[in-house]
């Protein structure tokens, strides 16, 4: 079995972290666009939780449509679709797998339960099927 | 009438991996059906048993959500373009 990778640039590692503090107690959620086919993170978008929530989230779907005809004009896809978890660990909980959409994206998960402990951890779903990977920093 | 219809990477298995593909139709529901009979296996991926838009299916309508237009019932005109992304949402 091939074990996958993301890699990711520490600026946009911190930014992904940043954000999920700062929406901490609700998740947040958002998306990093990278050039089509490059598998590289490249453009961070931080997006509304349109559920406000701390158990769940859903991007805005006026806001997603705007972001995503950008990042087709701009010739980029979701390579990273992250979102934080407030109260348990940075797993894909069943929702999010149900929900998974994007076959080719990174989904990353964070979790804030712990405000001086960093949980970052990167995962491919894929019909129902979770797949941990690893983070790289560059 | 042609409407043109954008389809997002998870569809385009039924859409021999095409981006945009165009049908017809006077509603959003007339639209789908169109598209089915070409693309078999469309429908059900945007349209759930009771025959409801599914709830974590966005579909507009040039720029418009349908949900706070008619939903399915969405009367459509020629030029019209219509995009379906599936909703990024989780829990």
């Amino acid at each position: 079995m091939v074990i996958g990778v993301l890699t990711i640039t520490r600026d946009l590692y911190d930014s992904i972290v940043r954000h999920a503090r700062e929406d901490h107690p609700d998740e947040a959620c958002g998306v990093i666009a990278g050039p089509a086919g490059s598998d590289r993170p490249e453009r961070f978008i931080p997006m509304e939780n349109a559920e406000r929530s701390p158990t769940f989230y859903r991007f805005d779907s006026a806001e997603q449509l705007r972001v995503w005809r950008d990042m087709d004009d701009r010739d980029e896809e979701p390579v990273v679709i992250y979102h934080s978890h407030t109260a348990t660990e940075a797993y894909p909980s069943r929702t999010d797998v149900s929900y998974a959409s994007e076959p080719d994206a990174h989904y990353v998960l964070v979790s804030t339960r712990d405000p001086d402990t960093v949980e970052f951890r990167s995962y491919r779903i894929l019909d129902g099927h979770v797949t941990e990977e690893d983070v790289g920093i560059i | 009438m042609a409407i043109e219809v954008r389809i997002p990477t998870i569809l385009r298995t039924y859409t021999a991996g095409a981006k945009q593909v165009e049908g017809s139709g006077g509603t959003l529901d007339e639209l789908f059906k169109d598209l089915e009979s070409r693309h078999p296996g469309l429908q059900a991926r945007l349209i759930d048993d009771g025959g409801a838009l599914r709830r974590f299916v966005n579909v507009y309508l040039n720029d418009e959500d349908v949900r706070f237009l008619a939903g399915l019932s969405t009367a459509l005109k020629d030029g019209d373009a219509v995009t379906i992304l599936p909703a990024v949402a989780g829990g």
